[in-house]
């Protein structure tokens, strides 16, 4: 179980995240909805430590993660799929895929992990020594998903996993994210693509500005009047 | 035959060049600064390795290991107090720090071991390898074999190990790689350990051609090795390589047919002239900034 609790980011003179609570339980996929700058990428990366809370707590099964350091908090389990896939395009798929286990030091179980990752991305394993760079960017996008699985982690947080798709990619890529959440793993997913995120989302928030303004089930705020106004097209 | 000679000798203070190079460019690499600091390592080594050589009377190799063994100590920790604290602070802050590191350690020197030049040892053989009319100092010889070595020992590294690996996803992107559980801060203290050990092997050869050891002597050799690193591409570890051995080979032609007194300035307006044309360096990859 991840728990958000009064959680503060400060940017210098500017407060990016005022203090928002959440959870996210095992075995959910739950969704941050929010327009451009509402906070959503940086509520990640005080998740997974790469940003300072000013405030607050994460705590994952109890622990708090905000007084470990950063590199650590991928061997308690959190794996991030970082905004704009951000693989490392001067090495090979295979590469990256080796440095998504960095932490772990079950070498046998790594080989097959990677195994899995290729069924679930076949494409992969046909690019996997290609360097990452020469990828598009559905391929990249999976090799960020694939990199952050082989973490083994127990929840992985996807931020803006379909941005830049063609719609038949972003299907894709929704599929298997609900197909990795169907073998165990928690999913927090922010997307901009409300739509689709709360279809498979078990529950969902939606942050303004800072703030979290409105949560429930994924059907809830699907169905919700002001969110469909503001995120969905009327 | 001459030039053949000349030629051989380019390469041998080419190679010194290039192992020091190396030095700036995996710390640019990764840390993304420029560690002015870098020649003043080579001469806290040809400190050490004097001091073990004549005082001790330490063994050649055990001598060059205990510098390396201080050298690298010193690389660390010179990151740690100087660099660390200023992670999130702008490149032109780092950049002044690590001038004041490089004048803190020059300053140190003449302090410690007054300004008095001390006389190397003549420890690496002295003979001379003779080929038909050609002859080489076996000094030259060793020196380039060494940087070969290094380069051979430092790509496998790079390439083929985990913290190697490590390495090459922090020059990428250090959010990235902490993302994957890695240790960014762990990996730059690496990085500096690796460069700075390198200077200590860099500063017996350089000593061992030019027998003298003063606080400022890292000075010169440590702007020349800047300039290689930037020459060949900085960040690039085959780029350091080449452009080591090319800024030793132009220096020692420019001396040999052109002119002493203006060798330097040679060298420096060839690398106008490659940034010129190619601003990244001979084997640099364009980077964009990330904002």
């Amino acid at each position: 179980m991840l728990k958000v609790e009064n959680l503060r980011v400060q940017y210098g003179m500017i407060e990016a995240i005022k203090g928002i609570s959440f959870e996210v339980g095992d075995g959910e996929i739950v969704t941050l909805i929010g327009a451009n700058g509402a906070g959503k990428t940086t509520t990640m990366h005080a998740i997974s430590g790469l940003v300072k809370p000013s405030a607050g707590t994460v705590t994952l099964d109890g622990k708090d993660l905000t007084k470990i350091a950063p590199h650590k908090i991928v061997e308690m389990g959190l794996a991030q799929v970082p905004e704009g896939r951000r693989v490392f395009a001067q090495q090979t798929v295979e590469e990256n895929l080796t440095l998504g286990a960095y932490a772990r030091r079950d070498k046998d179980q790594i080989a097959r992990d990677m195994e899995d990752v290729f069924v679930l991305f076949p494409r992969l394993r046909e690019r996997r020594t290609q360097m990452a760079g020469t990828l598009s960017g559905g391929e990249q996008q999976m090799l960020a998903m694939g990199r952050a699985l082989m973490a083994k982690p127990s929840i992985v947080l996807m931020d803006e996993p379909s941005m830049g798709l063609s719609p038949l990619l972003v299907s894709e890529i929704f599929r298997i994210i609900e197909e990795i959440n169907s073998k165990g793993t928690t999913v927090l997913l922010v997307e901009q693509n409300a739509k689709r995120a709360l279809a498979i989302a078990d529950r969902a928030y939606v942050l303004e500005t800072g703030n979290i303004t409105l949560s429930g089930t994924g059907e809830e705020l699907a169905n919700d009047e002001r969110v469909r106004k503001a995120y969905l097209g009327g | 035959m001459e030039f053949l000679s000349y030629l051989i000798n380019g390469l041998g203070l080419g190679s010194v060049y290039a192992i020091i190079a190396l030095g700036y460019t995996m710390v640019y690499g990764i840390a993304k600064m420029l560690n002015f600091a870098h020649g003043d390592v080579i001469m806290i080594g040809a400190y050490v390795a004097f001091f073990a050589l004549t005082g001790l009377g330490l063994p050649l190799i055990p001598a060059v290991l205990l510098a390396m063994l201080v050298c690298t100590a010193m690389g660390v920790i010179i990151e740690r107090l100087a660099y660390k604290p200023l992670r999130q602070a702008s490149s032109l802050a780092v950049l002044i720090t690590a001038i004041g590191v490089s004048y803190f350690l020059q300053n140190g020197a003449q302090l410690l071991w007054s300004s008095s030049t001390k006389v190397f040892p003549a420890v690496i053989s002295s003979g001379f390898f003779s080929l038909g009319s050609l002859s080489i100092s076996y000094l030259t010889l060793i020196t380039i074999a060494v940087c070969i070595l290094v380069m051979a020992g430092l790509t496998l590294f790079v390439n083929r190990t985990k913290t190697g690996s490590a390495m090459r996803a922090c020059s990428e992107d250090k959010g990235a790689a902490t993302l994957m559980g890695i240790n960014v801060n762990f990996i730059i203290s690496v990085t500096f350990a690796i460069g700075s050990g390198l200077a200590a092997i860099a500063s017996v050869l350089l000593c061992s051609t030019y027998p003298s050891v003063f606080p400022t002597l890292g000075a010169m050799p440590g702007i020349k090795a800047f300039t290689a690193a930037v020459f060949g591409g900085i960040g690039s570890i085959p780029g350091a390589f080449l452009g080591g051995l090319l800024l030793g080979v132009i220096e020692i032609l420019a001396k040999a047919y052109i002119s002493t007194q203006l060798s330097d300035a040679i060298v420096f307006a060839v690398l106008i002239v490659v940034l010129l044309i190619k601003p990244a360096g001979l084997l640099g990859r364009k980077m964009s900034e990330k904002v």
